[in-house]
């Protein structure tokens, strides 16, 4: 199974954002670069609003996300309440 | 009382509203009036209202986001200007990886912004038209905050005092403009291919890699930033080239032999241009991010191959120059190094021969070639400067036709042959630096038989300073052509040894840590 990333810019919001991915996709592994942060998972990654905004304490529209955003693989597909990458092969 | 709660619109929801349905069918023009450019490429399309964007982006939420962008970009280079961030760097050398980029980069956003700008006219329904419509004012504040980026640098250091003549006219600068002008002058569909996908997707994290990751590294704040303010538009970018694929795929199977010939073109064009991005990586960064190879592996190799892997179901192969491409990742960056090295007197850069510790970097890193091939070259290039005989070459280099990279490229099962590729048109003959150049005049002659190459421009005549008088007894046409790209000789280009941007710098930096 191919793996799916993203990669984030290192600061005080993607640190809460990287917090949720590891806890919802537990076979994710972060590979900590120079100023980004880039996370894989095999086959398919998702990102819950829910469990961004416990980490950070308040509301949070998972668009904000395209501020921190560096770069992602696989095929994206976001509503409110999630954003997912996957691969289909 | 009546208490009617105000119910938040779902993504799905305000996508639908705000984006899908600005659009109408036309009444009284003849739709293929309207979108008169959707049919010569032979691309079929039958139901534009199947596309959806998965960002689902809306105007009014892309203009929030791409606000805060720019104000935390100008924040810092404000805060970068106000510390003289540009002395924090690790080492002056590295100031000229940013003259190569800055020279080159801004021209290409800005290129990208037309190309956008025309698809966002022409596509045939609302939703891509939206999203290329994204990408074309993305494109443009790329260009603008480059040009602001440049003033950090070109105010203290040489070389970039006039980037867009020389964009125009610089030998090696004709590369990654007439790659774009060669995807601007393609049909809609394949534009998008040529920069939405095979571009944007398939290379540009081989690209951010050494900038944005990069500068970070080496200390330089000021191209960190506005990197990352670009490359933040980069995923929704990447998404819209694959949605593009799916989407002329999923359309009509007639379609999938043009997309596919279009995906092999590209990222042949693509990876021919990421032969600088190579040299910077390997050499031009002082505190190394990962070798080229490295960043080749996990980019190309492991993540482009998943992306292929994914599109097999549609039918789509694996371009074939990525088995070619494959033998050159231990050469590339060595072979362009040692010959912007040797050009050393028409750039407007400086070059140097790597440290012992950079040399044994690059043993470590490339144990299969570079203490075969290369690590002599410079051994002897060191040995010639220490003799003052320092190694230029004097002649100007024949250019592949398409490419327009000087024919450095060497055989790919032998790295001690130059490889060379000729093509006969009209009686002319043409020159290319590989099989798949060559592959793509021969489909396509009458395009790229127009071609501006500089050194023949310059051969010609047509690249003199204004005034000078070619027949004049005291001509010096290689002087004439430094006055006409606007370039000093040893002061913009050169050793960085002993240069005024080495002293400047050394000067600089001490008045920062003492008080004389
Ligand atoms: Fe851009
Ligand atoms: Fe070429």
């Amino acid at each position: 199974m191919s793996n799916v990333f993203i990669a984030l810019q290192t600061n005080e919001e993607s640190r809460y954002i990287v917090e949720a991915l590891l806890e919802d996709n537990p076979t994710a592994v972060v590979d900590e670069q120079p100023a980004m942060v880039k996370i894989n998972v095999p086959g398919t990654l998702v990102l819950r609003r829910e469990t961004v905004e416990e980490k950070m304490g308040r509301p949070f529209d998972l668009q904000e996300m395209q501020v921190n955003l560096i770069t992602l693989s696989g095929h994206v597909d976001e509503d409110e309440n999630e954003f997912r990458l996957s691969w289909n092969d | 009382m009546d208490m009617s709660v105000k119910k938040k619109l779902g993504l799905k929801e305000k996508y639908a509203l705000m984006t899908r349905n600005l659009g109408w069918e036309p009444s009284y023009e003849k739709r293929e009036d309207v979108y008169p450019l959707l049919d010569y490429e032979g691309i079929k399309i039958h139901d534009w209202d199947t596309w959806e964007d998965p960002f689902r982006l809306t105007m009014d939420s892309y203009w929030k986001y791409q606000a805060e962008k720019e104000r935390k970009l100008y924040a810092i280079i404000d805060a970068f200007n106000q510390n003289n961030g540009h002395l924090n760097v690790t080492d002056a050398r590295y100031i000229n990886a940013m003259k190569v980029f800055l020279s080159a980069v801004p021209a290409l956003e800005y290129n990208a912004h037309r190309g956008f700008a025309r698809l966002g006219r022409h596509m045939g329904g609302v939703g891509p038209q939206v999203a290329c419509q994204m990408q074309a004012i993305d494109e443009m504040r790329h260009c603008q905050t480059q040009i602001h980026s440049i003033s950090n640098y070109n105010r203290f250091y040489n070389g970039i005092h006039d980037w867009k003549h020389m964009n125009d006219r610089l030998w090696y600068l004709s590369v990654p403009k007439s790659f774009f002008e060669d995807a601007c002058t393609c049909g809609p569909f394949e534009f998008i291919i040529a920069i939405g996908f095979s571009f944007e997707y398939v290379l540009t994290n081989l690209v951010f890699v050494p900038f944005v990751s990069g500068a970070a590294y080496n200390g330089d704040m000021g191209t960190m930033t506005f990197g990352f303010s670009a490359q933040s538009d980069e995923a929704r970018h990447m998404t819209l080239g694959l949605e593009v694929i799916k989407f002329m795929l999923e359309q009509d199977p007639a379609n999938l032999p043009i997309v596919q010939k279009w995906i092999d073109k590209w990222t042949w064009r693509g990876v021919r241009l990421l032969t600088i991005v190579a040299m910077m990586m390997d050499y031009m960064l002082p505190k190394r991010v990962m070798s080229w190879k490295e960043a080749w592996e996990i980019y190309f190799e492991e993540n482009g191959m998943s992306l292929f892997k994914d599109l097999a179901r549609y039918g789509i192969k694996v371009p074939d120059c990525v088995e070619q491409i494959k033998k050159e990742k231990d050469h590339l960056s060595h072979q362009a190094w040692t010959t912007f090295y040797a050009a050393a007197p028409m750039t407007n850069f400086h070059t140097w021969i790597p440290s012992d510790d950079e040399l044994d970097w690059l043993s470590a890193k490339y144990p299969d070639t570079f203490d075969k091939y290369y690590r002599p070259r410079f051994e002897f290039f060191r040995e010639q400067a220490e003799k003052g005989e320092r190694f230029v070459n004097p002649n100007l280099p024949q250019l592949c036709q398409v490419c327009q990279i000087p024919m450095l490229f060497t055989e790919p099962d032998d790295p001690t042959q130059i490889a060379y590729r000729q093509s006969e048109h009209d009686g002319e003959k043409y020159h290319f630096c590989s099989d798949h150049c060559q592959h793509i005049f021969d489909n396509e002659p009458e395009k790229y038989v127009e071609a501006w190459l500089p050194v023949h421009q310059i051969l010609q005549g047509n690249c003199f300073a204004e005034g000078d008088d070619p027949s004049a007894p005291d001509f010096d046409p290689i002087a004439s052509v430094m006055k006409y790209w606007h370039l000093e000789n040893g002061r913009d280009n050169g050793d960085f040894a002993g240069s005024e941007d080495e002293k400047n710098f050394a000067a600089w930096r001490g008045m920062t840590t003492s008080n004389t």
